[in-house]
């Protein structure tokens, strides 16, 4: 248990000096650069126009569809880490199963490949 | 040793933080970005009690895929949310009541609840010290608990079918490219050949 959480320590000091090197690059320019604030700064440049309406509108479903399809072969390939981790000792019963999952998710890549889910139009 | 307790205390009030702003934020961008920092927490928890594999998958599907997905859905459905949300801080008296009910039931549920005590011998066996964690699951699943194995592919397949017939429409009239099509034309099929009589032209045009 402990072995497991002294393993981590590496991650803790990374994420640590991540965080200490964002904040520093964040908040450093607040102190230290030059500030002459001004509303034309702001404003839109000569070639550039100002923004019609909200960034946020409705897209298309099939970026949705494409997102799903992802995260279903996503938890796929989970499956698959400790299968692979445990290769060795499953023997041919767990090699088999592994397979038969395989083989139903292959099913299901072919359907989408021949719907052409896969397509953009 | 302490840093243990310190990390909990640490994951478990951003955890429960960012659980709150999800529903207490006024952009549901933002919400789904707090969200993300919730997943990433009580992953640091699962990391806290050992289970590292449980930790990791989180991180992978929830915060590389469930999250993408609500960012779309939350993008996608174009409703006003901060006008949506207006009340809800209004009507958090009565929600809370409605859950302290709710949350006074499941303590009475859990308060009858006897567990066998052959399940808790079963449940608190340690795992070998020389075992990893993804290993142990691996050695059980795919033989001991194959069923359950096959069903999740099962319900992997059917969401696959079930998103795809839900949401794929096809544009008509659009060309797409047939390679084998192409390949098959040949000069006899492409291409026609006639006589045209002078200062006539063709009466009907091709095909």
């Amino acid at each position: 248990m402990n072995g497991i959480l002294t393993s981590y320590l590496p991650l803790v000091i990374f994420i640590a000096i991540a965080t200490v090197i964002g904040l520093v690059l964040l908040i450093v320019p607040f102190i230290v650069a030059f500030q002459q604030p001004d509303p034309e700064k702001l404003s839109a440049y000569e070639c550039g126009f100002d923004a019609f309406d909200d960034a946020r509108m409705k897209f298309d479903v099939r970026f949705y569809l494409v997102a799903i399809l992802f995260i279903i072969f996503d938890l796929e390939v989970s499956f698959l880490f400790p299968w692979a981790v445990a290769f060795g000792k499953l023997g041919t019963a767990g090699f088999w199963s592994m397979m038969v999952f395989l083989g139903v998710l292959t099913i299901g890549f072919i359907y989408e490949w021949k719907k052409g889910a896969l397509e953009w139009d | 040793m302490i840093f243990p307790a310190l990390f909990f205390y640490l994951f478990a009030v951003l955890c429960v933080g960012s659980a709150f702003m999800v529903i207490a934020a006024r952009n549901p961008v933002h919400s789904v970005l707090f969200l993300i920092l919730a997943f990433v927490n009580a992953s640091g928890l699962f990391l806290l009690m050992g289970a590292e594999f449980l930790a990791m998958i989180l991180v992978v599907v929830y915060v590389g895929a469930v999250a993408v997905l609500f960012l779309f859905v939350v993008m996608m459905l174009d409703v006003d949310f901060a006008e949506l949300k207006q009340g809800f801080l209004q009507y958090l008296p009565v929600g809370a009541l409605v859950a302290a009910i709710l949350l006074a039931e499941l303590m009475m549920v859990g308060g009858a609840w006897v567990i066998n005590p052959a399940v808790v011998k079963a449940v608190v066996a340690p795992i070998p010290g020389n075992v990893t964690n993804t290993e142990a699951l691996g050695l059980v699943l795919y033989t001991r608990y194959i069923h359950y194995f096959q069903l999740a592919g099962i319900v992997l397949l059917v969401a696959m079918i079930g998103a795809i017939v839900l949401t794929l429409r096809h544009k008509p009239n659009i060309k797409r490219q047939s390679i084998p099509d192409q390949v098959a034309r040949t000069k006899a099929t492409a291409m026609e050949v006639r006589k045209v009589a002078s200062g006539q032209g063709l009466k009907e045009t091709a095909q």
